[in-house]
């Protein structure tokens, strides 16, 4: 490390105001800059910030994003999202370190470059995806990646790669109540000052709008909640003028479980909405800071966001005094991730707000009333802000006229898989999956996972059904398969999935997601018999029913759903003995015969079940 | 003075403001299976082996605040093969040679174990490659034993004032790690007679020169069960010492 190392992280740090909630966002910067966290960039950080290196290195070894040896110059990541598997990632990923000459996790000798899986760059609708240096990479083929060789062994900075490498589409395929009415910036919060904030409350109740990132938790109690607070600050204001609580809104744009995209279109095309929502919320619960959690993999948004935040702080939304009002003040941060699908999660993804590991809280306490510094906090989905202004402006029976009962107004689709025009598409809610299926062109479906990894798999038979918390809730994700893909591969990419995002932090699913992976290679691999099936069974219920959080909680889900609707498939990979060991005794010789130099008939062992 | 009360396997027990089901249950005698939870320290929930029922519900006794109307289920044999099971995932994600362990007799896991009447692993063993640090010249840490209940981090933390531990890593890949340049344990601020030396249910952190002072067969769990010694030791007034 030089001098000029040394005061390019101190420079860092400052930038950062030396706060501890920042480390993450420091971390980033750090592995941006020198390619990983460095050991004396530990040192330094806690020396000058007094926070314990241990926490410093819990951090730069929790986030997939940062890592604690050097990568290469040039760090190309590829989706491992199963649409990007069925578009034949996994081969290009091997052309592409053959052609590289790299091995995947390894940094190439010449330090110029390293390659890796990643889980999902919510890409899904233009794979196969992947990230160099944090930047896009859509619709991949051999040309692309002979032409991503070439520059990385000419060492062309990223700045100079043509643009056409980086293109990424919206792809809205259908739009409805939300995308046909767009808020004009501003137009919201003045509906909202006409009417009197109690009026616009009463609306977003009318709306009854529900969550829209997956649980479906009414958002104005939500809004309510924060706003009374704790109980132990009984006294909280009923009137804003004497508040002295601080409260927080979040707008969780984390968008971790593979297939969801619809946030990122959002975000690209619609951002001044979402942030309108978000202050609209800030003027309901008394809030004067936002912050936006963006997921580390859509870092190509954020200048754009940063554009619009500019534009709404030069425009009198944001900052001191908002539409000259000199008791609403209210602005917004953008927070980035770093790879993690748990920090989607709400609690865990304050801790990460807050400088940490993203380790879900206990609960209760709840968010609501104790989230970002233990203060009450609003978090809601991306596409929950941009339908609350628009319900600001419009009113609660606009809204309310659309969807079911119990599932009002619209929701955005995020459709990948095999279908001819994949892409985001917006529904009343109530609307059926073969309607959906039609749309966009799904040819011969075996089946569509609903929901993401964590939803369901719903098979040809149940296309009857409909989109609704009344039938099948999803945050948006729906990946369509036809007949000819292999539902076990499916369940093995899902399981495989939790396995590696879950956070360890409690038992039951740290080593659970772990044992349901091992135990669908068995099978996958020809090994299965019918005793690991009654054991992926009573393994999938413990994980679903002791786990800490809702990964954990909901990692068994492509197990036990695909077990429930297709055993006949399982059963087919099934050795006919009853009992097989779970570990490949023959194989665990090989490195001993390694050693001796020995291959010879003998040196192999015969391994039989019962 | 409170009269609120919960109902635990049909017995009526009563609580105070603050309490959570677990620290209900041990005033009133009544033992909960628990790992991570320690009452001498903020309560964690991560080993979930004091899984209980409330009102249907699987809840962590040890952080979940004891509330009216409640009906718990603690000694059932559906939540004792579900703590089994937890248990011997512990067992198999970690390196636990029990008949060589000085921990031996004196472990909670291996106790919990024989309280739930754990026969074998169960599942395919893991053999992970973990680090043993023996570099402190009074205290040895052999992480094969660990099982991330982080009451040595807590107990640096409440107890110490030191912050010696951590948790780095994440998932199966998660691992303790120690605070000092070198991330050995020669080189942190750790004292044999700090709590966090002292605190660990499994033989993970051992304090030298203290094997075997007493013999196997004369050791805690050899002379009393879990459910006893743990009572015993966690029915005391706040502040006494736990040992
Ligand atoms: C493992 C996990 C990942 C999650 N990821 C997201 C996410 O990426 N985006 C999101 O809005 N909600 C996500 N959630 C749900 C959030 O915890 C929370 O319910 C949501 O942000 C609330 O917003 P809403 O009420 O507007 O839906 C996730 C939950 C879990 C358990
Ligand atoms: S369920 Fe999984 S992700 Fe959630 S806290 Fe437990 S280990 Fe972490
Ligand atoms: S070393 Fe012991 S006390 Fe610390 S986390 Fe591991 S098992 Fe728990
Ligand atoms: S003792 Fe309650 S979760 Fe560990």
């Amino acid at each position: 490390m030089s001098a000029i190392d040394v005061e390019a992280l101190l420079t860092i740090v400052r930038n950062h105001g030396n706060r501890p909630t920042q480390l993450l966002q420091i971390l980033r910067e750090v592995q941006d800059r020198f390619r990983h966290v460095p050991h004396w960039a530990i040192e330094q950080i806690s020396e000058v910030m007094g926070v314990p290196r241990t926490q410093i290195q819990g951090v730069a070894e929790f986030y997939s994003f940062l890592s604690l040896e050097p990568q290469g110059r040039f760090h190309i990541l590829l989706s491992d999202s199963i649409s990007d598997h069925l578009l034949g990632s996994r081969e290009l990923g091997a052309y592409l370190c053959e052609r590289l000459r790299v091995q995947p996790n390894e940094t190439r000798n010449d330090g110029r470059v390293s390659f890796a899986y990643t889980s999902c760059t919510g890409l899904c609708d233009q794979g196969p995806a992947g990230l160099v240096n944090g930047q896009w990479l859509a619709q991949l083929d051999r040309a692309k990646v002979d032409r991503i060789v070439e520059l990385v062994e000419t060492d062309v900075p990223l700045s100079s790669w043509p643009a056409e490498l980086f293109g990424v589409a919206d792809n809205v395929r259908r739009t409805g109540l939300l995308l046909d009415n767009p808020v004009v910036p501003g137009s919201a919060l003045r509906a909202s000052l006409q009417r009197g904030l109690e009026a616009t409350f009463a609306e977003l109740e009318k709306s009854g709008l529900r969550g829209r990132g997956g649980a479906g938790f009414q958002t104005a109690w939500k809004w309510k909640f924060c706003f009374e607070g704790p109980e132990e600050l009984a006294v909280c204001p009923t009137d804003k003028g004497q508040q002295t609580v601080e409260r927080y809104v979040v707008c969780n744009a984390d968008e971790g479980e593979p297939g969801t995209f619809k946030d990122r279109m959002l975000l690209h095309s619609h951002a001044h909405q979402v942030f309108e929502g978000m202050t609209l919320c800030a003027d309901i619960v008394g809030a004067r800071q936002g912050f936006l959690y963006l997921r580390g993999e859509y870092l190509a948004l954020r200048p754009t966001l940063e554009a619009v935040l500019a534009e709404r702080r030069t425009a009198g939304l944001l900052g001191n005094g908002i539409l000259g009002r000199p008791d609403f003040d209210f602005d917004i941060e953008i927070h980035m991730g770093a790879g993690a699908y748990i920090c989607g999660e709400e609690s865990a993804l304050i801790e990460s707000l807050e400088g940490k590991r993203g380790v879900p809280r206990n609960r209760p306490p709840y968010p609501v009333t104790h989230g970002y510094l233990g203060r009450p906090t609003v978090v809601n989905n991306v596409e929950t802000f941009a339908a609350a202004a628009a319900i600001g402006l419009k009113g609660g029976d606009w809204f309310a006229a659309h969807g079911t009962e119990k599932a009002k107004g619209s929701k955005l689709l995020s459709i990948c898989g095999d279908c001819e025009r994949p892409g985001i598409y917006e529904y009343d809610f109530g609307v059926s999956l073969a309607e959906i299926l039609r749309d966009c062109g799904a040819r011969d479906p075996l089946g569509i996972q609903v929901g993401g990894p964590s939803g369901v798999f719903v098979s040809a038979r149940e296309f009857d059904r409909k989109l609704a918390f009344e039938d099948l809730a999803t945050g948006g994700s729906f990946m369509i398969f036809d007949q000819s893909r292999d539902i076990l591969a499916i369940a093995r990419n899902f399981t495989q999935f939790f396995a590696h995002e879950s956070c360890g932090f409690c038992t039951p699913c740290r080593v659970g997601t772990s044992l349901l992976s091992n135990t669908l290679d068995k099978i996958c691999d020809g090994h299965g018999t019918p005793h690991d099936l009654v054991e992926l069974t009573k393994l999938g219920k413990l994980v679903k029913g002791a786990s800490h959080c809702g990964l954990g909680q909901t990692a068994a889900n492509p197990v036990l759903s695909t077990l429930e609707r297709f055993p006949e498939l399982y059963e087919s990979r099934l050795k006919t003995i009853s009992f097989e060991p779970g570990f490949d005794l023959d194989g665990a010789l090989a490195t001993a015969r390694r050693l001796s130099g020995r291959d010879d008939a003998l040196a192999h062992l015969e391994q039989e079940g019962l | 003075m409170s009269i609120h009360t919960i109902s635990i396997d049909g017995q009526t027990v009563p609580f105070e403001d603050g309490d959570t089901v677990m620290s209900a249950a041990t005033r009133a005698g009544i033992y909960i299976p628990h790992l991570c939870h320690n009452p001498e320290f903020t309560p964690h929930g991560s080993c979930k082996l004091c899984t209980v029922k409330v009102n249907g519900r699987n809840c962590t006794a040890c952080t979940f605040p004891a509330d009216e109307d409640q009906t718990v289920l603690n000694n059932t044999p559906e939540l004792t093969e579900l703590r089994r099971t937890i248990t011997q995932m512990l067992f198999v994600e970690g390196n636990h040679f029990c008949p060589s362990c000085e921990k031996s007799g004196n472990c909670q896991l291996q106790a919990v174990g024989y309280h739930l009447n754990m026969l074998d692993g169960h599942f395919p063993h893991f053999y992970p490659s973990r680090e043993v640090d023996a570099s402190h010249p009074d205290i040895l840490l052999d992480r094969d034993r660990c099982i991330y209940c982080e009451l040595c981090v807590r107990a640096s933390r409440e107890a110490d004032g030191k912050n010696v531990f951590a948790i780095a890593g994440r998932g199966v890949l998660n691992h303790l790690v120690v605070n000092s340049a070198s991330g050995l344990l020669k080189d942190s601020d750790l004292q044999a007679s700090d709590k966090a030396a002292d605190v660990c249910p499994v033989g993970a952190i051992l304090v030298k020169r203290h094997g075997f002072e007493a013999p196997i067969g004369a050791r805690i769990y050899d002379r009393q069960t879990l459910a006893e010694a743990s009572l015993a030791r966690e029915m005391r007034p706040e502040g006494a010492e736990n040992e």
